[in-house]
C-alpha cells in the first residue's frame, strides 16, 4: 500500500484499517465481501474507491463511516477505535465526525432545503441563531442560498445533491463519505458536484472518501484505489 | 423540526389523514354512545335509596300482589312508612314517546323525598282522581303545564285514559329521574273494579321505608316469611337490588352492547395500525437517513408514535365533539332512553381509548423502524 504525495503525510493518518474482514451469511452460505483489507487514509486526502459492482465498495465505505460493522480487523478514525463504540455512542460519533453524500441524495421530501441542511444541527447544542448561521454558510458554499425554501421535489437532481453536500458539510465533519455522488446525475451536474467536492478538499482541507464508477469523477480525486472481489488491488 | 416532520407528512397525505381521522371519530363516537346507553341503565340503580325495601311477587316482576298484604306489612316492626305502585304502561300518542308511568298509592311522595313537589301540588294530586304528577324534564320535553290533559292509550290496562297535570316535580339530586309520570292508584283500581274485577285490588309492588338501613336484610326476611306458602309468595329486597334485578333482565343485552363498543375500538385499532405500518414503510428512507445522521432510535420512535397519537387524538376529539349532537339525535329517534346523557367520565374514557389506540397502532411499526439496520436500510434505498 503506498501513500504517496499526500499533504497530510503517511504518519498522519485519519483512517487506519488493518486486516478488516466482512462477510454476509445467506442461509447456510457464507458470502465473503471484504477480505483482509488494510488501508490508511491521510487527513486532507481525497480518495476515490473504484471497482466492479458487488466488489464491496459500499460495504467498506459504510464500515469506515460507522454505518456498518466489520467481522474482524482493526479500524480507527481520528485515533479512535470505533469498533469499540456501542450503538448510541457510534450514532453520536457519526453525527459529530462524518458527513454523508449518497447516490440518491436522500433528502427528506417534506422538508425545505434549509431544513434538510439544518437537520444534523438539531443534535448539537447550537442555538437557533447559530444554527441559522451555519446553514446559511453551507447553502452559500454550494450556491443554493436562493433555493433555501424549496423542497427537494422543486429542485433538480444536481441541486438536490448540492443540498445533500451542504447537509454533509454543515457540522464541519472530520470526514465526508460519498457513495457514488454523481451516479444519478447527467454529465454537467456531475461535473458541478465534482468541482464542489474538489473545492471542499482543496480550499477547506476536508478529507473525502468517495466510491465511484465514473472514471471522470475519480480523476478529480487525488488518489484512486481499486477493489475487486473484496480485496484491494495494489496501484 | 419533529413537529414539522409529523404534521407535514399528515398534510401531504390529506385524503388518507382525513379518512383515518374520520374512521377514528366514528369509532369513538360509537363507543361513547354505546357506553352512555349502558350508563343510563345503571344510573337508576345508583340513585336508589338504601332505607327503602321493595316487596314484589316471588315469581317475577310481571306478577302482581294482593293489595290486602298491606295490612300485614304495616304491622312488621321496623317499618315506618309504606306505599305501593303498579306499572301503568300505555302509549302517549306514539310508541316512541316512552317515559315511565306508574299508578301510585298514597304516601308515594312522602316515601320518595327525592321527587320534590310543593305541598299544594301534592294535595291537589291526591284530591283529584284523574290527576297526575310529571317530572320537570318531561314537562319541558312535551311543553306540558299544570292543568293540561294527557291522553294515554292503555295497553296493560286497556282503555282510553286521560290525566290532568296537577303537579310538576323536580329532582333533589342530579341523578334523580325527572321523567316519570305518576297517577292515582285509586283511580285505576276503581276503574278496574268496574271493567275487570279480577285484576282489581292488586299492586305491582309495595315500597316500605325502614328506620334502620342495616336492618334491611332482617326485615326483608320477616316480610317474606309472612307470605310463605300463601297464594302469592314475596321477595323483599332493597331498592338497589330491586333495580339491579330490573337491569339484570336486560343484562345480556347490556353485556352485548359493551362487547360491541369494545369491538368497534378494536376494529379501528387494526385500521390505524395498518395506516401506521404503511406510512412507516413509505418513510423507511427517511428514518434510515435520520439514523445515518446520528438520530437515535428513541427520537425516531417519537416520530412514529407522535404521528399515530396525533391521528388518534384528532379522531377522538372529533368523535367526542360529535357525541353530544349525535346523542341528542339518538334520543329523539329512539325515545326510550329518557335519562340519556354523556357523562364527563365517559369523555375521559373515550380519550383514553383514542390514546390507547394511537399507542398500540404505533408499536409494531415503531419496533420495526427502531431495529432496522442502517446498512440494509440504505441498500433498499439505493
Ligand atoms: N445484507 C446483505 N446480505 C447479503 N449479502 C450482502 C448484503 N449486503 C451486501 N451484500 C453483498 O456484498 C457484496 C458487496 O456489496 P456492495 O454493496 O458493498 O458492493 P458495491 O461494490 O458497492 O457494488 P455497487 O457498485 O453495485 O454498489 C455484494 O455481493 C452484495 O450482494
Ligand atoms: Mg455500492
Amino acid at each position: 500500500m503506498s501513500e504517496t504525495g499526500q499533504p497530510g503525510a503517511p504518519d498522519h493518518l485519519l483512517v487506519e484499517i488493518t486486516g478488516l474482514c466482512k462477510s454476509y451469511t445467506r442461509g447456510e452460505e457464507v458470502i465473503p465481501v471484504l477480505e483482509d483489507i488494510t488501508l490508511g487514509v491521510a487527513e486532507g486526502e481525497f480518495l476515490a474507491l473504484m471497482g466492479p459492482s458487488g466488489s464491496g465498495k459500499t460495504t467498506l465505505l459504510n464500515i469506515l463511516a460507522g454505518l456498518d460493522r466489520a467481522d474482524r480487523g482493526a479500524l480507527s478514525v481520528g485515533g479512535l477505535d470505533i469498533t469499540e463504540l456501542g450503538e448510541v455512542d457510534l450514532a453520536a460519533w457519526r453525527a459529530r465526525h462524518v458527513g454523508f453524500v449518497f447516490q440518491f441524495y436522500n433528502l427528506i421530501p417534506v422538508l425545505t432545503a434549509y431544513e434538510n441542511v439544518e437537520l444534523p444541527l438539531i443534535l448539537t447544542p447550537l442555538s437557533r441563531a447559530e444554527r441559522r448561521r451555519h446553514v446559511d454558510l453551507a447553502l452559500s458554499l454550494v450556491g443554493l442560498t436562493h433555493r433555501r425554501d424549496h423542497t427537494p421535489s422543486q429542485l433538480s437532481g444536481g441541486q438536490q445533491q448540492r443540498v445533500a453536500i451542504a447537509r454533509a458539510l454543515v457540522t464541519d465533519p472530520t470526514l465526508i463519505a460519498a457513495d457514488e455522488p454523481t451516479g444519478d446525475l447527467d454529465k454537467v451536474s456531475a461535473e458541478e458536484i465534482m468541482e464542489l467536492l474538489a473545492r471542499l478538499n482543496a480550499e477547506f482541507g476536508k478529507t473525502i472518501i468517495m466510491v465511484t464508477h465514473d472514471p471522470r469523477a475519480a480523476a478529480r480525486a487525488r488518489r484512486v484505489i481499486h477493489l475487486d472481489k473484496g480485496a484491494l488491488l495494489a496501484n | 423540526m419533529f413537529w414539522a416532520l409529523i404534521h407535514r407528512h399528515l398534510w401531504r397525505h390529506k385524503l388518507r389523514t382525513a379518512l383515518t381521522v374520520l374512521g377514528m371519530a366514528v369509532a369513538i363516537l360509537a363507543f361513547l354512545l354505546l357506553q352512555a346507553v349502558v350508563e343510563a341503565w345503571y344510573r337508576g340503580v345508583n340513585s336508589a335509596a338504601d332505607n327503602r325495601l321493595v316487596v314484589r311477587n316471588a315469581v317475577s316482576l310481571t306478577f302482581s300482589l294482593p293489595l290486602s298484604y298491606l295490612q300485614t306489612i304495616r304491622q312488621i316492626p321496623g317499618v315506618n312508612g309504606f306505599t305501593y305502585m303498579s306499572w301503568f304502561g300505555g302509549i302517549y300518542i306514539d310508541e316512541r314517546n316512552f317515559f315511565p308511568r306508574f299508578a301510585v298509592g298514597p304516601g308515594f311522595f312522602e316515601l320518595h323525598p327525592e321527587f320534590v313537589l310543593s305541598e299544594s301540588e301534592r294535595l291537589s294530586f291526591h284530591r283529584e282522581k284523574r290527576a297526575c304528577v310529571i317530572g320537570k324534564r318531561l314537562a319541558e320535553k312535551y311543553g306540558w303545564r299544570i292543568g293540561d290533559q294527557i291522553p294515554i292509550k292503555g295497553n296493560i290496562f286497556p282503555g282510553d285514559w286521560s290525566f290532568v297535570v296537577r303537579g310538576i316535580y323536580r329532582g333533589a339530586k342530579p341523578s334523580t329521574d325527572e321523567s316519570l309520570m305518576v297517577m292515582n292508584f285509586d283511580y285505576l283500581n276503581e276503574s278496574l273494579k268496574k271493567t275487570m274485577p279480577v285484576r282489581a285490588d292488586r299492586v305491582g309492588s309495595f315500597v316500605i321505608r325502614i328506620a334502620e338501613p342495616d336492618q334491611a336484610a332482617h326485615i326483608s326476611r320477616l316480610v317474606d316469611r309472612e307470605f310463605k306458602n300463601s297464594q302469592a309468595e314475596t321477595i323483599t329486597e332493597t331498592e338497589k337490588s330491586f333495580q339491579l334485578g330490573f337491569v339484570a333482565m336486560t343484562k345480556a343485552l347490556l353485556v352485548a352492547i359493551q362487547v360491541i363498543s369494545v369491538v368497534v375500538v378494536l376494529v379501528i385499532l387494526t385500521v390505524l395500525a395498518n395506516t401506521m405500518a404503511m406510512s412507516a414503510r413509505e418513510r423507511t428512507t427517511e428514518y434510515v437517513v435520520l439514523k445515518t445522521l446520528g438520530f437515535g432510535s428513541g427520537r425516531i420512535a417519537i416520530l412514529v408514535m407522535g404521528e399515530s397519537l396525533l391521528l388518534a387524538l384528532m379522531g377522538g376529539a372529533l368523535g367526542t365533539a360529535l357525541a353530544f349532537p349525535a346523542g341528542d339525535a339518538f334520543v329523539r329517534a329512539v325515545g326510550g332512553l329518557h335519562d340519556f346523557i354523556i357523562p364527563p367520565a365517559l369523555i375521559g374514557l373515550g380519550a383514553a381509548a383514542a390514546a390507547g389506540v394511537g399507542v398500540m397502532a404505533a408499536l409494531i411499526p415503531m419496533i420495526r423502524v427502531m431495529s432496522m439496520s442502517i446498512a440494509s436500510g440504505l441498500r433498499r434505498v439505493g
